[in-house]
């Protein structure tokens, strides 16, 4: 099965074969008929009107505030939507490096967000580390405390390397399966397990 | 300079020099530090009044500091003074921070890469690692191993405490612990993670109902250690680390660390990538005051006057685009020159870049400018007087708006720029509207400095023949400035005759900026703490390197 989206061609994507065997492999089991439409539905809406938080540290934001302004303008996709609150973003996009004194902020905002949520890292310290990955208090990659979906490299990235990245995290939108528990969910006693000194501030 | 030396003399009689170098540099113990440091200052004869670098160092045998001093009354000159920690293992330093305010967050950081205490500081926390870091990671016996300071993802406790050292009469020195805020005060935390702190700062912000009483900034959301990760790198790989500090003022710090390094090898520059270079520079500047313009309108809530910003700022990283193959980080200059010859479009879009900014510029003013809001919330708004912003050595935009003329292209032209005309940009006001005057015109004047030189760009080489392939620096320490987009940018270099630096210190203009909030924020509205920070114009991580 092809994923299609309506921003770009099928075949200008470079990794069609991945995806289409991830897609077989999900269908494996077949869909049902009426869950499977109703998923459908549900991750056109989602893909289309992707809201991000912009988690921007240093000189990947500025590339993102290009994107947008007029002469790229994210509208066009549905990305504009540049929340500031984690209660209302779809994804993180974490642009710029991560150190030590950032990583409990940055992995509170994740948990905040609300499900289903995506991770894009963005840039070369996002991905890695980038060239202070030897650095004493720096984080070598977002993934070290996040589940990243999609990953961007650049230093910074051009926008439309932004914009390929993007279309990615729609495409696997569309193969997602809202209902049926597929998606990362995290139980409220598996989060409590987890952080053990959360649950008196909580509970 | 023998007058200094003799009128040091006179004060301080303990006092050695050093000649030889860039500058007199003056040793003097600990002790008598504090007395000499207020003399400098208030003497009329000397008149140190700006603070220009604080450098913490670590010789292996002993640690210290170099504090960089100008004077800006007596043609801009510049000594160095060297205080060494009289006890290594438990190594103090009487502080200056009463002296030139702007050493309060300087002292700090000094504290938190070395571990030197400053005796009499108000304020002896961490700069920019965790309050529960363990080692002081800056000097050499640093032990780096992950297992010491993991990747923790508890947040800091007891982030209100803070100390401070005090002598009594028997030399001996006391910890005397504090509280940054007090019990009763109502404190709103901002940020870190927040757009309009313009990157990760964190401000906690004391309010009585809507006025603010007291920020207290916290800096380290983005330090990458760029200072100790120079030190095991050669030359030629450190400079990618400026265009990643400062990435709206790319060319202007790059600049700098070059300048630093070939006046070090004693290397000429051929004047094509001389004249190369101070365009790249101003074209940098129109960029970054445009993104600034752009950003404050956004932070007042007139989205339209972003868009007018960034569409001029694409035309010039589309310049940048065809002569550096980047949009941002562009690694143009390297050691001895630029990279790269320029584009042969490059002539023609300067050109049509030039034909459209005036135009351009009247439509911001129409737009933003005369706009009763705009005006509203930016006048009278974040009072520094002259007198504060060298105390606190606020440079740049910022500096100029408290009519402080402190351009570094015109005190110590480097590069160029001795023979180019253009105006420095100086304002009365005092307040936000009056940096964003400033920025404003720094515009008009940096399109005056291309269009006398886009028709004058030489022929020639593009980078110096004589570069060493290996590049090594004689044994000694060099200080270098330029006028990068928020005002003087430093590079200090202290070289063992190793092909790696010994220690690379960047004295970066953001840093003082947010030195300065506190006193800028006090009895204004919060609403206001926004428009003062975007006025002020800080780029994070260029504070936090």
């Amino acid at each position: 099965m092809e994923v299609k989206i309506k921003s770009m061609k099928h075949e200008d994507f470079k990794d069609n074969e991945y995806i289409d065997k991830l897609v077989e492999e999900l269908n494996a089991s077949g869909a049902n008929v009426a869950v499977g439409n109703l998923n459908k539905l549900i991750n056109w809406g989602i893909s289309n009107s992707l809201w991000p938080l912009c988690f921007g540290t240093s000189c990947c934001a500025i590339e993102f505030m290009s994107l947008g302004a007029a002469r790229y303008d994210m509208a066009r996709f549905g990305f504009e939507v540049a929340r500031n609150s984690p209660r209302q973003a779809d994804y993180i996009m974490v642009q710029g490096t991560i150190v030590h004194r950032m990583a409990p902020a940055m992995r509170r905002l994740y948990e905040q967000l609300a499900e289903p949520k995506y991770v894009i890292a963005c840039g070369g310290c996002a991905v890695s580390g980038g060239p202070f990955k030897n650095s004493y208090c720096v984080v070598p990659g977002v993934d070290k405390i996040l589940p990243v979906d999609v990953y961007i490299p650049g230093c910074p990235p051009r926008p439309e390397a932004f914009f390929y990245g993007l279309m990615q995290l729609q495409r696997k939108i569309k193969v997602q399966k809202f209902f049926g528990g597929v998606n990362r969910k995290e139980k409220r006693e598996e989060f409590f397990a987890a952080h053990p000194e959360e649950r008196g501030q909580l509970s | 300079m023998s007058d200094i030396k003799e009128i040091i003399s006179g004060i301080c009689p303990e006092a050695t020099f050093v000649e030889g170098g860039e500058q007199l540099q003056v040793i003097v113990p600990d002790a008598k530090w504090h007395d000499l440091a207020l003399q400098l200052r208030d003497d009329r004869r000397l008149n140190f009044d700006v603070l220009t670098a604080v450098v913490g160092m670590d010789w292996k045998d002993s640690l210290g500091v170099i504090y960089y001093l100008t004077s800006t009354s007596n043609n801009w000159d510049m000594i160095q003074v060297k205080v060494t920690a009289p006890d290594m293992k438990d190594p103090y330093i009487h502080t200056v921070s009463d002296i030139w305010k702007v050493a309060n967050f300087q002292e700090r950081e000094v504290y938190d890469f070395f571990g030197i205490r400053f005796i009499n500081h108000p304020d002896m926390r961490r700069m920019f690692l965790r309050n529960d870091w363990k080692g002081h990671p800056l000097r050499k016996d640093y032990d780096a191993d992950p297992a010491k300071n993991p990747i923790r993802l508890d947040d800091e406790v007891n982030e209100d405490d803070t100390c401070s050292y005090v002598e009594d009469g028997n030399g001996k020195i006391k910890k005397v612990p504090g509280k940054v805020f007090n019990e009763d005060e109502y404190v709103v935390n901002f940020g870190p993670q927040h757009p309009s702190t313009h990157g990760v700062m964190r401000m906690r912000t004391s309010v009585d109902g809507e006025t603010i009483k007291k920020v207290d900034m916290m800096s380290g959301y983005i330090h990458r250690g760029i200072e100790k990760l120079c030190e095991g790198l050669g030359y030629p790989q450190i400079l990618h680390f400026t265009d990643r500090m400062d990435y709206m003022s790319a060319h202007q710090n790059r600049h700098c660390l070059c300048l630093c390094i070939e006046k070090a090898l004693g290397l000429e520059v051929p004047r094509r990538a001389q004249v190369i270079r101070v365009m790249m520079d101003e074209l940098m500047r129109i960029s970054s005051h445009l993104l600034a313009f752009g950003c404050t309108a956004m932070d007042l809530g007139a989205t339209t006057a972003f868009f007018y910003g960034f569409r001029e700022r694409e035309q010039v990283l589309d310049i940048f685009e065809k002569t550096c193959g980047a949009r941002m980080s562009m690694n143009y200059n390297v050691i001895g020159g630029v990279i790269a010859d320029i584009h042969p479009d490059f002539v023609k879009d300067v050109k049509a870049l030039l034909a459209i900014m005036p135009e351009r510029l009247k439509e911001y003013h129409k737009l933003f400018t005369g706009n009763v809001i705009a005006r509203n919330r930016l006048e009278k708004v974040g009072h520094l007087s002259k007198e504060d912003a060298i105390n606190y050595a606020i440079t740049g935009p910022s500096g100029r708006g408290s009519n402080w003329s402190c351009d570094c292209r015109k005190v110590h032209p480097y590069s160029v720029y001795g023979e180019l005309q253009f105006e420095e940009c100086l304002e009365t006001g005092c307040d936000s509207f009056a940096r964003y005057m400033v920025r404003m015109r720094e515009i008009e004047q940096s399109c005056r400095i291309l269009e006398q030189l886009v028709d004058n760009i030489p022929e020639g080489d593009i980078r110096a023949l004589n570069v060493p392939k290996v590049v090594k620096l004689p044994v000694g320490h060099w200080y270098q400035q330029v006028e990068a987009s928020r005002g003087t940018f430093g590079v200090f270099i202290e070289s063992d005759g190793t092909k790696n630096p010994y220690r690379v210190h960047f004295q970066s203009p953001c840093f003082n900026l947010i030195g300065v909030m506190d006193l800028c924020c006090q009895g204004y509205m919060i609403a206001d703490l926004i428009t003062i920070g975007a006025a002020l114009d800080f780029v994070i991580p260029d504070i936090d390197r």
